[in-house]
């Protein structure tokens, strides 16, 4: 297949690559602190984007509640930091875990229904889960919000060395990008093989998915647990670049959010995600100035999307910067690819 | 021969009305059965209880002497049933071979794992996979074009492709509703000779649908005849060709004028 560019040493390298300058540029301030955690907080929005992705552009599921997800996965991560005294990287992961449990509840009676249960149910998670974690509140700080959620530098090691302080945003935007890139190669990985094919035939048609031998059933139950893992991951990583949690943090809005960011990068296409997540994220502090009228500004630039580009920015293909550069070897290497099956069909 | 598909007096209400009635089938192993019938007789509903899209009303469906009832579509094929569909259902955003290599997921041997890192496991399999469709891909001659989105192949071939599709599911048994819809004669010629071809080649039994008559009384070895969802006639083209219900349905009774 086209993959066999050896792409994968150059994407490595590209990805170390950038990040180590932009984590270079933070530390000695050509990137400020602010800008720092507007980036490491677009990466979280991508994250929770990629995983809404997988359930709403590729199983063709509509998902109303992952502020919900993201919700649990930042108290639980939060929650098992602090209370249980876990390493942070264990704590994300334990929001995964967490939060892809709410996953199963929920996906179980709902996925076995056509049509837009999922939706619905959802939805109504999202706002229910924000009122029991008010009402929780020897766990959760309830209506107050819970404070001192750690950095992701540990406490001992500020406390020992005081200046570990000023690594924080660096860290952070490495944990969290780190963790971006990782979601994008496991997901796209997924995409790219039987399983992923399965997952998308449902998108594409249902029931000639299931007279084709696919549990269609289990597939959108695969696809939404592991969309509500990555929505909990990017719940922990949120918890420990903000170190403070409210309910209200996590309301229907932030749900939009992620769907507009999907919706805009094009669904069904991981790179547009990554895009989309990134500017929108950005857009969103640049248009500060204008308070509550840039909340005009999200929809009109749908609209604007939707006349122009209905697919979103990337529609359903993918962006791939090896694709750029080996474009002259990769052609010849296609060449050669379809010469090689001719030759083997023959 | 022994039975291989059998279905007892399957019926089906949509509401109060009776889609089919007391609908039996006996497919013998290696046979090739049209079913035929008028717009609206009750074919494609047929074919939806088999593959367990519809539940029977009442009736029992069985394969190999297993029950097929209240199995879900995907079970049904894992026994060894594939279809296709009237109007055709592709997975039409995703490559020609995609298509074909879905068919293939349920017996797919390597684990989320090796999905998940690519492991060399996924990559021989991969493969694998990608060769056997290539092989199905060329018998039906659409074999040029595996890496075009399905959407985008000429209706004849998307036609062409649906079977592929069904056949890389490795079933015992094959339903074909209407293959040559939309073909012009030659072509439908042609498909007729190949859907023989692939029932030898793969020792398949098939049942095919068909509302125009003279389509398969060439190549069925035995018809059967659905009307407002009765069984009117079953036999051999030569017997089905001369039943008056038959000649009825399909051309309506003489009706004396100015009486």
């Amino acid at each position: 297949m086209l993959t066999k560019v050896r792409s994968f040493p150059l994407l490595l390298v590209l990805t170390v690559l950038i990040i180590g300058v932009i984590a270079v540029f933070i530390r000695i301030g050509v990137i400020n602190d602010y800008a720092a955690q507007i980036l490491s907080f677009a990466g979280i929005n991508v994250i929770i984007a990629l995983g809404l992705n997988l359930i709403t552009g590729f199983t063709g599921q509509l998902a109303l509640g992952h502020a919900g997800f993201m919700a649990i996965g930042a108290y639980a991560a939060a929650v098992s930091v602090m209370q249980f005294n876990m390493p942070i990287f264990v704590g994300v992961i334990i929001g995964g875990i967490v939060t892809s449990v709410f996953g199963l509840v929920i996906g179980f009676p709902t996925l076995r229904l056509k049509g837009d249960y999922l939706a619905i149910v959802t939805l109504a998670f999202g706002e229910i889960i924000r009122v029991i974690l008010v009402n929780m509140d020897a766990l959760t700080g309830g209506a107050a919000g819970l404070k001192g959620v750690p950095y992701f530098v540990s406490k001992e090691t500020i406390e020992k060395n005081p200046n570990a302080i000023l690594w924080v945003p660096v860290l952070s935007f490495i944990f969290i990008t780190l963790s971006v890139v990782i979601v994008l190669a496991l997901v796209h990985n997924l995409l790219n093989s039987s399983y992923g094919r399965a997952i998308i035939s449902v998108r594409e048609d249902e029931v000639a998915s299931g007279s084709m031998g696919v549990g269609t059933f289990r597939y959108k139950m695969i696809a939404f647990i592991i969309s509500a893992f990555i929505a909990g991951v990017g719940g922990g990583l949120y918890a420990f670049l903000f170190n403070y949690l409210n309910p209200t943090d996590f309301n229907f809005i932030r749900s939009v959010d992620f769907l507009i960011i999907v919706v805009f990068g094009g669904m069904g296409s991981l790179t547009g995600t990554i895009v989309a997540g990134y500017l929108l994220t950005y857009l969103q502090e640049a248009l500060r100035f204008l308070q509550d009228y840039r909340l005009v500004i999200y929809p009109l630039l749908l609209i604007i999307m939707m006349i122009f580009r209905p697919g979103g920015i990337l529609g359903s293909r993918e962006f791939s910067p090896t694709r750029l550069i080996h474009l002259k070897s990769f052609k010849k290497a296609l060449q050669r690819e379809t010469a090689a099956e001719r030759e083997e069909t023959k | 021969m022994s039975i291989i598909l059998h279905a007892e007096k399957i019926s089906i209400e949509f509401g109060g009305l009776k889609a089919v009635t007391d609908f039996s089938l006996s497919l013998n192993d290696g046979e090739l059965v049209g079913l035929i019938g008028p717009n609206g007789a009750g074919k494609t509903t047929v074919f939806n209880m088999l593959t367990g899209v519809y539940l029977p009303t009442s009736g029992n469906i069985s394969l190999s002497g297993k029950s097929l009832l209240k199995k879900s579509p995907h079970q049904i094929n894992h026994y060894g049933i594939a279809r296709t569909f009237q109007n055709i259902r592709l997975f039409k955003e995703m490559t020609v071979l995609e298509n074909v290599m879905i068919s293939m997921h349920a017996k797919v041997n390597y684990g989320f794992v090796s999905a998940l890192l690519h492991l060399p496991a996924y990559k021989a399999e991969e493969k694998k996979m990608r060769k056997e469709a290539l092989d199905l891909l060329k018998i039906f001659h659409i074999d040029g074009k595996q890496d075009e989105l399905s959407k985008n192949l000429p209706y004849g071939e998307q036609r062409k492709l649906e079977i592929v599709r069904a056949l890389a599911t490795h079933p015992k048994v094959l339903l074909l509703d209407e293959p040559a819809a939309g073909m012009n004669p030659q072509e439908t010629q042609a498909l007729m000779k190949l859907i023989r071809f692939v029932r030898d080649e793969f020792k398949l039994t098939i049942l095919l649908i068909e509302h125009d008559m003279s389509l398969v009384m060439g190549i069925c070895e035995r018809i059967l005849v659905l009307d407002y969802g009765l069984t009117i006639a079953s036999g051999s083209a030569a017997d089905v060709r001369k039943n008056p219900l038959v000649i009825k349905a399909y051309l309506g009774e003489e009706v004396e004028f100015g009486a």
